[in-house]
C-alpha cells in the first residue's frame, strides 16, 4: 500500500476540512442555543463567558516553546497577563493553522514557529481585544477609543468589568482587517525576561501528557519486529513462542512487509513479544554496504568534477586563480551518519469512533502530512480525520518525516485489526537508533587561495552528499535546477563577502533513508565555512575575528549583523584571553535568518583528554520575544551539535546498522560543558529562529579550538578521529 | 505472581510475571505516567524512581525484587520536603525544555540532595552524569540543584 502525499490532493483536501472546522469553531462558537459557552473570536483566540482565556497553538511543542511564545503574543495584544491565559494545540488544519512560510501546509520546522506566527498571532490577540472593547463600548454607551483591556479588565471611561462580560457580545462584532498592534513601548510580557514557560509546571510533577502516556480505554499496544538490513522485507515468520507470552494478542506482517506487527495487551507483553517471534527476511533488495563504502562513495565523487554549479560561478577561472594565489589552504571534510534520537521514542495512538471518523493522537509536526496520508489509507474525507496533537519528547526534526513514516506504520497496523480497539503504536530505543532516517552522509573538499597581502583572492568548494529532498513530495519545490538547496545551504549564500567563490555540488547515492536533522545542511555547512576561515587566518598570520570581519565589511545588514554578533562574542567570551591553560576557538554562522557566534574554550591536552570549560555564544535572532527561552534554546543548540561532534555517529556493517541503544550512541552528558554563557542583541526587527540557530557554530568553534593543540579535525566525530575528552 | 507493592504511599497488589520491569507496571497498570520510558537498559535515567529513598531506575529494577520496599515516584514529590524543593527551583529557572528527561532528572536530584545538602558542580556532574537530556538543559539541572540546596538551607 502506497501513503505517497501528493500536493494537488492535499490542496484538495484542504478546502473541505476548512468548510467545517471554520464554522464548527466560529459561527457555532457561543450559540446560546447549543449552551456551550466558548467564543472562538478568530481562530487562534477561544474564551468563554468566564473570561478565560485560551490560545490555540498551532506548532507543536517539543520544547523549544512556541506554548509559551504563541500564548505571550496574544496575551501581550490582548490584554491579558501570563496567568490568565492557557493553551490548547490547534487542530490539523492547513487552511486554518498552516505555516505561513511553508504555504498551504500545517508544520512545525527550519526554526519558523515565531517568525511566520509573530504578526498572525499578535494581530488574532488585537482583533480580539478590539472585539471585546466595541462591545463593551456598546454596553456602556462610550467611546471605544477611551477603552483597553488590562490585565483581563476592560477599562477606561471610568467603568472597569472583567473581559468575560463582553464575549457573547464580542463574537457577533465582526473582527477588523487590521486592528491596532500595540506599540514596543506597550510591551510588558514580549521581552520579559521574568516570564516563564507556560508548561513547566506540569513538566516538574509528572502531570505532562505526552504520546507514550495516552492510554486509551481498551486500547492495545503494537511494536514493530523490524529489518536488521536495512530495507529487507519479510520472507516467513514463525509468532509460536510469542504465544506463550502472557498479554500477547497477534502478530501479521506489515501490508509493506517492512516488519512484522506485534499486537500485545501492554507495553511489556509487546516487547516480550516481539522478541520471541522468529522471521525469515528476504535481503535481495536491502542495503549492503558499510559505512567505508559510503564514505568511499562521498570522497570519490569529490575527486570528479561536480555535477552541479550551485553559485553559477566560472569554475575554471576559481580554480585558476587559486592554483595561482600565493598561499593556498586546503582540507577535505566528511560527516557521518546521525540519528536524531530524542528522549521520547517514537509513538502515536489511532482510534476510530462510532461515527467511522480517525483519530490519531499524536506529537504531530506536520499534522498535514500524516492527515492527508490518512485519506488514503482509510479512504476518508479529510474532515473524517483528527489529529489530537500531543506534547512531545523532542524530535530535533525526526518527527517530521515526507512519507509520515511512523504514523502511516501505526495506520496499516490498525487497518489490519477490526479497528473495535485503540491501537498504540510504541518504538523504543533500539528502534529509533536503528530506524533509519538520519543526517545524511556528506563530504566537502575546498580550497582557498590566498594573496600576497593575506587576502582571499579564491574559494573553489565542492560538497558531495546525499538529498533530503530528492525523491519525496518536497522535490519539487525545494530542488531547483536539480540542486537540493538543504545539502549546501550556508555556503554561496553566506553574508561573507568572498570573492572569487564556487560551489559545486554533487548528490551520491542514499545510504538509507536521510532526513533533516537539527540545523539540516547547515550542520556540515558551517563547520566547513568556518574551520576553512580559521585555517586561513592562520595561515596568513591573521587574527581569526579580524580575518572574519574583513569579509563583513561592506556587505549590508547581513553581514552587519553576522559580524555585530561576532564582535559581541569577542568581547563577552574575552577572545585572546582565555583561563590559564585554556585555548579558544571561535565560530559564526547565519542560519534560518538568525545570527550566532560561539567561542568555545577548553582546557587539556590530546593525551590526556580534551575538557570544555565555557561556550560563550552571542545570538541576533530579531525581537527576544522570550529572553530566557532564546537562552535555553541556544544552550541546548549547542549541546546538541557539540555532542555529536565529540563521539555520535551511525554506522553500517553490511547494511546493518551498528549502534543499538544510547550506550553506543552515546549523548552529551552534564559533565561534558561545564558552562555556557549567552548574550542576546538588543533588536527591533521581527523574530527569526533559534530553535536551530545555536548548533551549527558549535561544532566548528570546538573544532577550532581543538586546532590550536596542532590537530586540525576534518572527519567527526572527534573521538573516532584523534581527540580524546575527559 | 502477585506482588503487595507500595508504591507514594499506598499499598497495592499487583499481577505481574516475575522479571516485569517495575517500570512497566507504574506505567501501564498504575497509568502514573511521570516516569518515562527512554532507553530500556539504564542508560539515559528517563524511568529513575525511588525506591526506600534511593534514586533506581525502573526499567531494570523487577517487580519480584521490590515486595517490601518503598517505591515513590515524581507524582509525590510535592509531598517530599527536597522534592518539592527542586520543583520550585526547576520552575524559577525554567530548566525544562521538552521536558521528557526531567521527571528522572527531578527524582535522581532528590536523590543527591538528600545525600549531600551543598553538592559542588563537580559533585553534581557526577551524580547526575547517568540521566541523559537530548535538549541539553544541563546548564540548567547544574543550577537547578544548586539553587535547591539554597531552598532548602533557607
Amino acid at each position: 500500500m502506497s501513503a505517497s502525499i501528493s500536493r494537488r490532493g492535499f490542496l484538495k483536501s484542504a478546502a473541505a476540512t476548512t468548510a467545517v472546522l471554520f464554522v464548527g469553531a466560529t459561527a457555532d462558537g457561543i450559540a446560546a442555543a447549543s449552551g456551550r459557552a466558548d467564543a472562538m473570536l478568530n481562530p487562534f483566540v477561544k474564551i468563554d463567558s468566564d473570561g478565560n482565556v485560551v490560545a490555540i497553538i498551532k506548532h507543536f511543542e517539543k520544547g523549544q516553546g512556541p506554548a509559551t511564545g504563541l500564548s505571550t503574543l496574544i496575551a501581550e495584544e490582548l490584554g491579558v497577563t501570563m496567568d490568565q491565559i492557557e493553551f490548547e494545540f490547534a487542530p490539523s488544519n492547513p487552511e486554518l493553522y498552516n505555516n505561513l512560510l511553508f504555504g498551504p501546509f500545517q508544520g512545525t520546522g527550519g526554526s519558523t514557529a515565531m517568525a511566520n506566527s509573530w504578526m498572525q498571532y499578535r494581530t488574532a490577540g488585537a482583533n480580539a481585544r478590539e472585539m471585546l472593547i466595541k462591545a463593551a463600548a456598546n454596553a456602556w454607551d462610550v467611546d471605544a477609543a477611551t477603552l483597553d483591556i488590562q490585565a483581563g479588565m476592560v477599562i477606561g471611561s471610568g467603568k472597569s468589568a472583567p473581559l468575560g462580560d463582553f464575549v457573547v457580545a464580542a463574537a457577533d462584532i465582526a473582527p477588523s482587517e487590521s486592528p491596532r498592534l500595540r506599540d514596543p513601548s506597550e510591551w510588558k510580557i514580549i521581552g520579559n525576561e521574568t516570564t516563564r514557560r507556560v508548561d513547566s509546571p506540569i513538566k516538574v510533577n509528572g502531570q505532562a501528557k505526552f504520546g507514550m502516556d495516552l492510554h486509551l480505554p481498551n486500547q492495545m499496544v503494537v511494536m514493530i519486529k523490524r529489518t536488521p538490513q536495512l530495507g529487507g522485507l519479510v520472507a516467513s515468520y514463525d509468532d509460536s513462542s510469542a504465544k506463550e507470552v502472557k498479554g500477547f494478542i497477534m502478530a501479521m506482517p506489515l501490508p509493506t512487509n517492512h516488519g512484522v506487527a506485534v499486537y500485545a495487551e501492554n507495553t511489556w507483553a509487546a516487547m516480550q513479544a516481539r522478541n520471541a517471534i522468529e522471521v525469515d527476511w528476504d535481503m535481495s533488495g536491502a542495503e549492503k554496504r558499510s559505512s567505508a563504502e559510503v564514505r568511499d562513495e562521498v570522497m570519490t565523487a569529490l575527486d570528479a568534477a561536480p555535477v552541479y554549479n550551485v553559485n553559477k560561478a566560472d569554475r575554471d577561472a576559481v580554480s585558476a586563480s587559486v592554483d595561482n594565489a600565493a598561499t593556498v589552504v586546503e582540507k577535505t571534510f566528511y560527516f557521518p551518519l546521525l540519528a536524531h534520537a530524542p528522549m521520547e521514542p517514537l509513538n502515536c495512538t489511532i482510534e476510530q469512533t462510532v461515527e467511522g471518523d480517525i483519530v490519531l493522537h499524536d506529537g504531530a509536526q506536520m499534522p498535514t502530512g500524516p492527515h492527508m496520508a490518512y485519506q488514503q489509507i482509510f479512504q476518508l474525507t479529510p474532515e473524517k480525520i483528527h489529529i489530537n496533537t500531543m506534547l512531545t519528547g523532542g524530535s530535533f526534526g525526526r518527527r517530521a518525516t515526507p512519507d509520515a513514516d511512523y504514523q502511516v506504520e501505526a495506520a496499516l497496523a490498525f487497518v489490519m485489526t477490526d479497528r473495535s480497539r485503540p491501537v498504540k503504536l510504541v518504538w523504543d530505543r533500539e528502534d529509533d537508533i536503528r530506524g533509519g532516517y538520519y543526517r545524511p552522509a556528506t563530504g566537502h573538499k575546498v580550497r582557498v587561495g590566498l594573496d600576497p597581502e593575506g587576502n582571499i583572492a579564491a574559494w573553489e568548494h565542492q560538497v558531495a552528499g546525499q538529498s533530503i529532498m530528492k525523491g519525496t513530495p518536497f522535490e519539487s519545490f525545494a530542488v531547483q535546477d536539480g540542486i537540493d538547496h538543504s545539502t549546501v545551504e550556508g555556503l554561496a549564500d553566506n553574508p561573507y563577502t568572498i570573492p572569487n567563490m564556487s560551489v559545486g555540488l554533487t548528490d551520491v547515492k542514499k545510504a538509507t533513508t536521510v532526513l533533516w536533522w537539527r540545523s539540516v545542511g547547515h550542520t556540515h555547512t558551517a563547520y566547513v565555512m568556518e574551520v576553512m576561515m580559521d585555517m586561513a587566518a592562520k595561515a596568513v598570520g591573521r587574527d581569526p575575528v579580524e580575518f572574519r570581519l574583513a569579509y563583513l565589511d561592506g556587505g549590508g545588514e547581513d553581514a552587519e549583523r553576522k559580524a555585530g554578533v561576532l564582535k559581541l562574542v569577542a568581547e563577552k567570551g574575552n577572545w585572546g584571553q582565555p583561563a590559564a591553560g585554556n585555548v579558544q576557538g571561535i565560530a559564526v554562522h547565519k542560519s534560518f535568518g538568525s545570527y550566532v557566534a560561539e567561542i568555545v574554550e577548553i582546557s587539556g591536552s590530546l593525551n590526556d583528554g580534551i575538557q570544555i570549560e565555557k561556550v560563550t555564544a552571542a545570538v541576533d535572532c530579531g525581537i527576544a520575544v522570550n529572553p530566557d527561552i532564546v537562552r535555553a534554546q541556544t544552550e541546548g543548540a549547542i549541546g546538541y551539535g557539540i555532542g555529536h561532534a565529540m563521539r555520535e555517529q551511525i554506522t553500517l556493517d553490511g547494511g546493518t546498522v551498528e549502534q543499538f541503544n544510547f550506550p553506543d550512541y552515546e549523548p552529551l552528558r552534564i559533565s561534558d560543558i561545564k558552562s555556557i554563557e549567552t548574550y542576546i542583541v538588543p533588536s527591533a526587527v521581527a523574530p527569526t529562529g533559534i530553535g536551530e540557530p545555536g548548533t551549527p557554530p558549535a561544532a566548528p568553534a570546538l573544532a577550532n579550538a581543538v586546532a590550536q593543540l596542532d590537530v586540525r579535525i576534518a572527519e567527526l566525530p572527534m573521538r573516532d578521529n584523534g581527540v580524546s575528552f575527559a | 505472581m502477585t506482588i503487595s507493592l507500595k508504591l507514594n504511599g499506598q499499598t497495592r497488589a499487583i499481577e505481574a510475571e516475575p522479571g516485569t520491569p517495575l517500570l512497566w507496571v507504574i506505567r501501564d497498570e498504575l497509568k502514573l505516567t511521570g516516569t518515562k520510558f527512554g532507553c530500556g537498559v539504564a542508560s539515559c535515567g528517563a524511568c529513575t524512581v525511588h525506591m526506600d529513598g534511593q534514586p533506581v531506575r525502573s526499567c531494570q529494577t523487577f517487580i519480584e525484587d521490590v515486595e517490601d520496599a518503598e517505591i515513590t515516584t515524581i507524582e509525590d514529590m510535592e509531598n517530599d520536603k527536597v522534592g518539592s524543593a527542586v520543583q520550585q527551583a526547576w520552575l524559577e529557572l525554567d530548566v525544562v525544555q521538552c521536558g521528557y528527561c526531567q521527571s528522572g532528572q527531578i527524582m535522581n536530584a532528590v536523590g543527591l540532595l538528600r545525600e549531600n545538602a551543598n553538592p559542588s558542580p563537580e559533585d553534581i556532574d557526577e551524580y547526575m552524569y547517568g540521566n541523559a537530556c537530548r535538549c541539553a538543559t544541563y546548564q540548567r539541572i547544574r543550577a537547578g540543584v544548586q539553587r535547591a540546596a539554597e531552598i532548602l538551607e533557607a
